[in-house]
């Protein structure tokens, strides 16, 4: 199954979860936050949020600024 | 002395107490620990990070350094060209960093990086209706200032000049403006370049400053940074204690009765 993890295609195995996404471009415990198609999906129902096929997911973190 | 009188009455902004009225950005810096030494000299107890793509290959963050110092993170929507873009983004940071607070940048177009007033008044709207704390930055409108505040924001954040530019307070009297009108609190911000900006920001009647790049990318951060910590409380004091009229001609300080006479 390919989906759009920040933008690049990646292959995930069917019934990857969001958890599986963002494991593949970060390990960060905290201060990360995810949107699959444009809706904030929380920590807590990660690992029970199944992917489709292309779908979109933002991995987000903070960043200087401001 | 009066309550205050110090210039070390805390800025309230919506109940929350800060004992700083420097609030401090942390985009421009060099590295970490530059960053680290500047905000620690300028005494910030609330410093704005943005929100971006993680980068698999980041070393260090900045939120170890906000924790290291303790100071508060301030979420910003940096880069937002549009309300939904903000919104989300808004939305992301309360997951990623467990804060209501944000400081709400809608820009028109990244050559002045203005805000666009229709976006934002219309993502203020929406934030604030999702139960965010919404700090807006905004134009040196009065008017745009007054609706900001009309749809629920914390404060409103004019600026003196555009983001990074150093020009300084371009627009006094419409700080004066904004100032007379509000009932929330006026943070002046963007635009400053030294600490005499910092100072007339405070003069002018706001109650905090928010800069960033004046501190970041002089010649010496953390000495920058202690000379604004200390502008805006010369700024505040000098608010706080009435200044003198403005005369077109001179006013002897010297009594004039009691002069030697020569014969």
């Amino acid at each position: 199954m390919k989906v759009f993890v920040n933008g690049e295609p990646r292959d995930l195995p069917e019934a990857a979860s969001v958890a599986d996404a963002v494991a593949a471009v970060t390990d960060a415990p905290s201060g990360v936050a995810a949107a699959l198609n444009d809706e904030v999906v929380s920590r807590s129902a990660w690992a029970a949020t199944r992917l489709t096929e292309a779908d979109r997911l933002e991995v987000l973190t903070a960043v200087q600024g401001g | 002395m009066p309550a205050g009188a110090d210039g070390r009455d805390p800025l309230v902004i919506a109940g929350e107490e800060f004992g700083s009225r420097l609030i401090m950005g942390t985009g421009g810096a060099p590295s970490m620990s530059v960053l680290g030494e500047a905000l620690a000299a300028s005494g910030t107890e609330l410093t704005t990070v943005a929100m971006r793509r993680v980068d698999p290959a980041a070393r260090g963050s900045v939120l170890d350094v906000l924790r290291e110092h303790g100071i508060r993170v301030l979420p910003n929507t940096a880069g937002c060209f549009t309300a939904g873009e903000a919104v989300l983004t808004a939305k992301l940071a309360r997951e990623a960093l467990g804060t209501n607070w944000v400081k709400l940048e809608v820009i028109a177009d990244e050559r002045t990086l203005l805000p666009d007033p229709i976006e934002l008044v219309d993502a203020a709207e929406q934030l604030v209706d999702a139960g965010f704390v919404v700090l807006p930055y905004t134009s040196d409108d009065p008017v745009l200032a007054r609706r900001l505040e009309q749809v629920g924001c914390a404060a409103v954040m004019p600026l003196g000049s555009p983001i990074g530019s150093g020009l300084g307070i371009r627009n006094p009297h419409n700080i004066e403006l904004i100032v007379e009108a509000a009932s929330v609190p006026v943070v002046l911000d963007a635009g400053l370049g030294t600490a005499s900006d910092a100072a007339l920001a405070m003069e002018l009647g706001c109650d905090a400053v928010l800069l960033a790049t004046a501190v970041t990318r002089a010649q010496h951060p953390a000495r920058m940074a202690a000379a604004m910590r200390h502008a805006v409380e010369a700024g505040r004091l000098a608010r706080l204690a009435g200044r003198i009229p403005m005369r077109r001609y001179a006013q002897a300080s010297s009594p004039f009765e009691g002069m030697v006479k020569r014969s």
